[in-house]
């Protein structure tokens, strides 16, 4: 099967993504690599509810006096919308329609970086407050749980923009839209960590 | 590029492995690495076993003592065992299941390259100051106080070799969804294939506990984390749990595979059909499963409560039944059949009364209050020493003689074969059977010195012997390997002559393609079928002579490995030298930047031309 | 679940093996392996209750696996026998059998049901085992009726702290007969492991929680080789992990009332000039971290040697001398790698000690006795 062959939305395929047997393969191969991460992550939020609150004998921070639902609230909303612009970049892919794909994931990235953005104020804002990374077991757990969020989600944005870039002058083909397509999954999955991370980590510190 | 037949100089051959994609190209690497490795570990096994031959005995330090402990137990589990296990993963899997090869063949060199560099990092803290002496268990409390820079090499090591095999069950699992070819149905899939999936299914969820568990250690040791700190609210327990998660299903990633080649060997030795196929299959899924259950039961005695203590004993009792299924069948396997004790069938027939002796103690230590005697004494070392020597590495070793002439078209002396065996054999249970008697007598493990006249000092002595028995063994392989490349006999395939699956069908040597036309497969052990009705080829095909697609070789696993490599050394000299973080950067950097370059260029692989097909005749 | 009852579980147990074919096979074992070991080192002789019990587990564990194994050798040498090629012909096809649901049903059933034998003692030793509700009962005056010990495991030696009775000694643990003793276990440093194994199983000590748990010891220690029982390190700690040593005295109680009285009241005296100069060097250089009374509490920095004199060993594992105490204070990195006692270079104004001060010490120290 040629790889470079063009396409016409009458002859391109329902599932472009998954007509190459590398198309296939990488499908497959990327959920089964979503399983890992979900037990990674589980690994991170167990340890992370292990040491909550835990600190040095008389540590002045907590999960109550720490967060601010309003920010976090704002953050979430942000990630929440750029998993919904990516699914609209995955729809104009079905399509056939380069432009409206590449302008979607577009809006992707920037909320993706909004949110970036948002976070590393959070994280400056707690560590001029005292809570850096080295304060105690909890701040340890907290930045490291989160943080390896951020990086995922860092990575999620490299990841699109080399897409972006690389294929603005090339359009579709059954070698990229496999290459698209996991890239959105990944955006979805970090979509998914951070509602955890939300409810677990900022709900319930602030709220239970 | 490899290509229809032609001889290279050395230049080109390294290359040609550096740069590979090739499945059975880099199962030998992953066979000459991983047999490196259990050299150096035997050899650290051996100074442990003369160490401890004589009651105070000062042949090595305490400290040095611990250091080979620890290098011993990682180097065999991580850096021998289980890459030698995906060596013949890698070289029989695709062809058993009919496939050209793996789901991502730029994965699987990308897995490999993590691996070596990852064991060479490890090792390197020989002589960089001091290999991590906490035990391969590094467990927390020990290794945050843990001097010098050994536990950081443990921790980085380990990481980089795990996300290498990480990447490996990724691609076997894939492969065996995705590329069996034509008929061959799951439950058509040899108990190679099958225990190779399963085991692959057991790396993808158990790898990243580890994975977190030593982010933690690396954290805590280079970065200033408090995961395991108690006095900043951390907690060592934490370390034991995601350890023990990774760790128990690790043993089942380890001996499932090894009852696969087991499975492989009874049946064509005894030239009958695997008995009850279908229940072994079931018990290989069931193991799998339950392995991730019964992680505290190695966590007995630190205090969980007797609660937690009765409900992880009981699971652990489970997993004997579907085990136990397992012997039976195998029995039941070669009874009725015809058997011919080859150097494999030897080693399959000596595994049942060794994997069963240590079964069985296994059982007891799941009792848990037998267990808090038997923890952490000798019973325990001598237990897992014969489920991992006698399940994991007679199964290497059978392995080896089975498909060397899968691998390399040649045969092993079957005359050196058994002398292996027999040294091998007898060594290890010389070793290890009293080591049980030594642990109820009292004496703990990770010991560097005994006092004399605790009642320990014979049977410490008959262990050492045992050991001695046990290196000759390998010197004998050793020598049967040295001999066997030297003479250089091809022999063709199917040489064992009552082969049953797929990769005896195929030609020899083994065109990199691997199947010019994809088999049919048309039943259970299908190239027996083909055998029995009077086909010549051995195969069916699914399809007529076609273009072939190939994956490019590439360099980029290396350079990609290269950089977490050069990454770890600025990790582990966080805040200690001024080179630390730039050079920390410059190989997150290499790593990054080589990917990057994977994601831009495009690589469509190349054809191989239905006429250049044609004119071929089997082989290179 | 009432002591009578387990109890009466115990006797039901080794009652029905007896009535068991087991049985003959069961005293085989039993007699083969209590040929094994030292009677104050090992787990097949079992001190006390608790030991007793884990035996039991071993024995019944080992009388079923032992069956199992009996059956598949036989299955195995029959099948090894009877179907080598030599034997059916080099040229025959066996029949392909595919399974046998019969016997997949058999050998999934009856191994379950040799498991739920062994399953269900293993379910009861362990809440048995794990009971320590009786650790603070007091009789009609508020004290506590059973003697507890504050365990705290540091590098290399042990501390033992018992807090109702105001005493607190290391390295050598004295405890009664004949009744439960209770144990709070923990570290100071790292990771330990307190084991002694002739009287029950170990149970870590950790350094953020205290572990509990209770063990029997039937008869006084006096007739055994060294007149004490050992204890073990069985945790890897560092590297003189291996000497990590302990004794254990058992007296009964009585006398384990007198000895309470007598630490809690003996003082440490000279007695003699040497020995009164090996004070005066001990003054300056030992007790800023060695105390010299038993009555106390727990925390010191290095072992409390009120009972010196009395103990087993120096250092924990070496033989109880003159010689070997002075070689020990002399170098104690070289005997006990990783210690945290410091070099007497570091005590004596950076030179190692004389002969002179060695002779004072050791004739110091060996005087240091509660037990006269």
């Amino acid at each position: 099967m040629d790889l470079d062959k063009k396409y016409t939305p009458q002859t391109w395929p329902d599932h472009p993504e998954q007509v190459t047997m590398e198309g296939k393969n990488k499908f497959l191969g990327f959920w089964l690599f979503l399983g890992g991460e979900t037990v990674l992550f589980a690994s991170l939020f167990a340890t992370y509810l292990a040491l909550k609150n835990k600190g040095p004998s008389g540590m002045e921070f907590s999960t109550q006096t720490l967060f601010e639902l309003p920010l976090v609230f704002v953050m979430t909303m942000i990630l929440l919308t750029s998993s919904l612009t990516s699914v609209y970049a995955m729809y104009h892919m079905k399509n056939h329609n380069f432009k409206g794909m590449q302008l979607w994931l577009g809006i992707t990235v920037a909320l993706g970086l909004s949110f970036l953005a948002l976070e590393i104020y959070e994280f400056n804002h707690y560590v001029h407050l005292g809570f850096n990374y080295s304060q105690s077991a909890f701040s340890s757990a907290f930045f490291t749980l989160v943080g390896t969020h951020g990086i995922h989600v860092v990575v999620g944005l490299v990841w699109f923009i080399l897409l972006i870039v690389r294929n603005a002058k090339r359009g579709f083909s059954l070698y990229n839209a496999p290459k698209y397509y996991t890239a959105s999954l990944y955006w979805h999955f970090i979509d998914v960590v951070w509602v955890f991370i939300f409810t677990v980590v900022y709900l319930m510190g602030v709220v239970g | 590029m490899s290509s229809i037949a032609q001889k290279k100089g050395f230049g080109a051959t390294l290359w040609d492995y550096l740069t590979t994609v090739d499945h059975k190209k880099i199962a030998v690497m992953y066979l000459i690495a991983g047999g490196l490795f259990f050299v150096i570990g035997g050899i650290e096994a051996m100074l442990i076993r003369i160490q401890l031959a004589k009651p105070d005995n000062d042949f090595v330090s305490a400290g040095l003592f611990n250091e080979i402990i620890t290098m011993h137990g990682t180097t065999m589990i991580f850096l021998a065992a289980m890459p030698l296990l995906f060596a013949f993963m890698n070289a029989v899997m695709p062809l058993q299941i009919g496939a050209r090869d793996v789901a991502f063949p730029f994965l699987n060199s990308l897995g490999f390259w993590l691996f070596l560099f990852g064991g060479v990092f490890l090792n390197l803290s020989w002589f960089m100051g001091g290999a991590p002496d906490a035990g391969w268990t590094s467990y927390a409390s020990l290794s945050l106080a843990s001097p010098g820079h050994g536990i950081d090499f443990y921790a980085i090591g380990l990481q980089i070799a795990g996300a290498g095999t990480y990447i490996a069950g990724i691609n076997f699992l894939v492969t065996i969804i995705n590329m069996r070819a034509p008929g061959m149905t799951y439950m058509r899939m040899p108990l190679m294939t099958w225990t190779t999936f399963v085991a692959s299914a057991l790396i993808l969820f158990a790898f990243p506990p580890l994975t977190i568990g030593l982010f933690f250690l690396i954290l805590d040791r280079m970065f200033g984390g408090n995961f395991f700190d108690h006095t900043m609210g951390g907690n060592t327990i934490i370390w034991e749990h995601l350890f023990w998660i990774f760790g128990h299903p690790e043993v089942y990633i380890l001996i499932l595979p090894a009852f696969g080649i087991f499975s492989e060997i009874f049946a064509i030795f005894a030239r009958k059909r695997l008995f009850g196929y279908s229940s072994m299959v079931f018990a290989t899924v069931l193991i799998g499963f339950l392995g991730f259950m019964v992680w505290a039961h190695h966590m007995f005695t630190v205090g969980l409560g007797p609660t937690a203590n009765a409900i992880f004993a009981v699971a652990t009792m489970a997993i004997a039944v579907p085990t136990g299924m397992k012997i039976f069948n195998w029995l039941l396997t070669i009874w009725g059949g015809s058997i011919k004790v080859t150097t494999p069938m030897l080693y399959a027939l000596g595994f049942i009364p060794s994997f069963v002796a240590g079964g069985v103690t296994g059982v007891m230590q799941g009792a848990a209050p037998l267990d808090y005697q038997l923890h952490d004494s000798y019973f325990i070392v001598a237990h897992f020493h014969y489920v991992i020597v006698g399940g994991v590495v007679l199964a290497i070793l059978a392995a080896l003689h089975l498909w060397w002439p899968l691998m390399f078209n040649q045969m092993l002396s079957e005359t050196l074969g058994k002398w292996t065996f027999w040294f091998f054999f007898i060594g290890f249970h010389l070793t290890f059977f009293i080591q049980h008697f030594l642990g109820l007598m009292g004496m703990p493990r990770r010991v560097f010195t005994f006092g004399a006249n605790q009642g320990w000092d014979l049977f410490n002595l008959i262990s050492s012997i045992g050991a001695i028995f046990m290196a000759i063994g390998v010197v004998i392989l050793v020598v049967n390997i040295i001999i066997t490349v030297v003479k250089n006999v091809p022999v063709g395939n199917d040489p064992w002559g009552d082969g049953r699956t797929l990769e005896w069908a195929i030609p020899q040597p083994v065109p990199f393609y691997n199947f010019k036309q994809t088999p049919l497969v048309r039943g259970l052990d299908t190239f027996w079928i083909e055998k029995q009705e009077g086909n010549k080829e051995g195969m069916t095909y699914a399809e007529p002579i076609s273009d072939i697609h190939m994956p490019n070789n590439s360099f980029v696993p290396f350079v990609m490995t290269l950089g977490l490599f050069i990454a770890g050394f600025g990790a582990l000299y966080n805040g200690e030298k001024d080179w630390a973080v730039p050079v920390l950067v410059l190989g997150l950097a290499i790593t990054f930047a080589s990917m990057a370059v994977r994601s831009i260029k495009d690589d469509h692989g190349y054809h191989i031309h239905k006429e250049d097909l044609m004119n071929e005749k089997g082989g290179k | 679940m009432n002591t009578t009852m387990k109890e009466g579980f115990d006797l039901a147990m080794m009652k029905g093996l007896k009535k068991w074919r087991l049985f003959s096979l069961l005293a085989a074992l039993t007699i083969f392996l209590s040929g094994c070991g030292e009677e104050y080192l090992s787990t097949l002789t079992p001190a006390g209750q608790v030991g007793r019990d884990q035996f039991n587990l071993l024995l019944l564990a080992s009388a079923i696996m032992t069956l199992v194994v009996i059956v598949v050798v036989i299955i195995y040498v029959v099948a090894i026998v009877k179907f080598r090629r030599k034997k059916v012909g080099e040229n025959v096809i066996p029949k392909q059998v595919e399974g046998s649901h019969t016997l997949e049903v058999i050998w999934t059933v009856i191994p379950i049901l040799l498991l739920i034998v062994l399953a269900i003692p293993t379910v009861i030793y362990t809440y048995k085992h794990a009971d320590v509700s009786a650790m603070d009962h007091v009789d009609a005056d508020g004290n506590k009726t059973a003697v507890t010990v504050n365990v705290t495991a540091k590098l290399y030696w042990w501390e033992f702290e018992y807090p109702d009775l105001g005493v607190v000694t290391a390295q050598e643990l004295v405890v009664p007969t004949g009744e439960k003793v209770y144990f709070n276990l923990k570290a100071a440093d790292v990771k330990h492991s307190f084991w002694i194994p002739a009287a029950g199983g170990k149970l870590d000590t950790n350094v953020e929680n205290v572990n509990q748990f209770y063990l029997e010891f039937d008869n006084e220690s006096a007739g055994l080789k060294d007149g004490v029982f050992y204890g073990k390190c069985a945790e890897l700690c560092g590297p003189s992990h291996a000497l990590m040593d302990f004794k254990v005295k058992t007296l009964n109680r009585d006398d384990f009332n007198a000895w309470v009285e007598s630490a809690k009241t003996t003082e440490a005296v000279a007695d003699g000039d040497l020995a009164t100069q090996g004070e005066e060097i001990f003054n300056t250089s030992c007790i800023a971290c060695h105390a010299t009374s038993a009555a106390g509490t727990a925390g010191g920095v290095g072992p409390n040697l009120a009972a010196f004199g009395d103990r087993n060993r120096v250092a924990g594992f070496m033989e109880h001398s003159e010689e070997n105490l002075k070689n020990w204070i002399n170098d104690p990195q070289k005997y006990k790698p990783g210690n945290l006692m410091p070099q007497p270079e570091q005590l004596n104004n950076g030179e190692k000690f004389s002969e002179e001060q060695l002779d004072a010490l050791a004739e110091y120290l060996m005087g240091l006795s509660i037990e006269k």
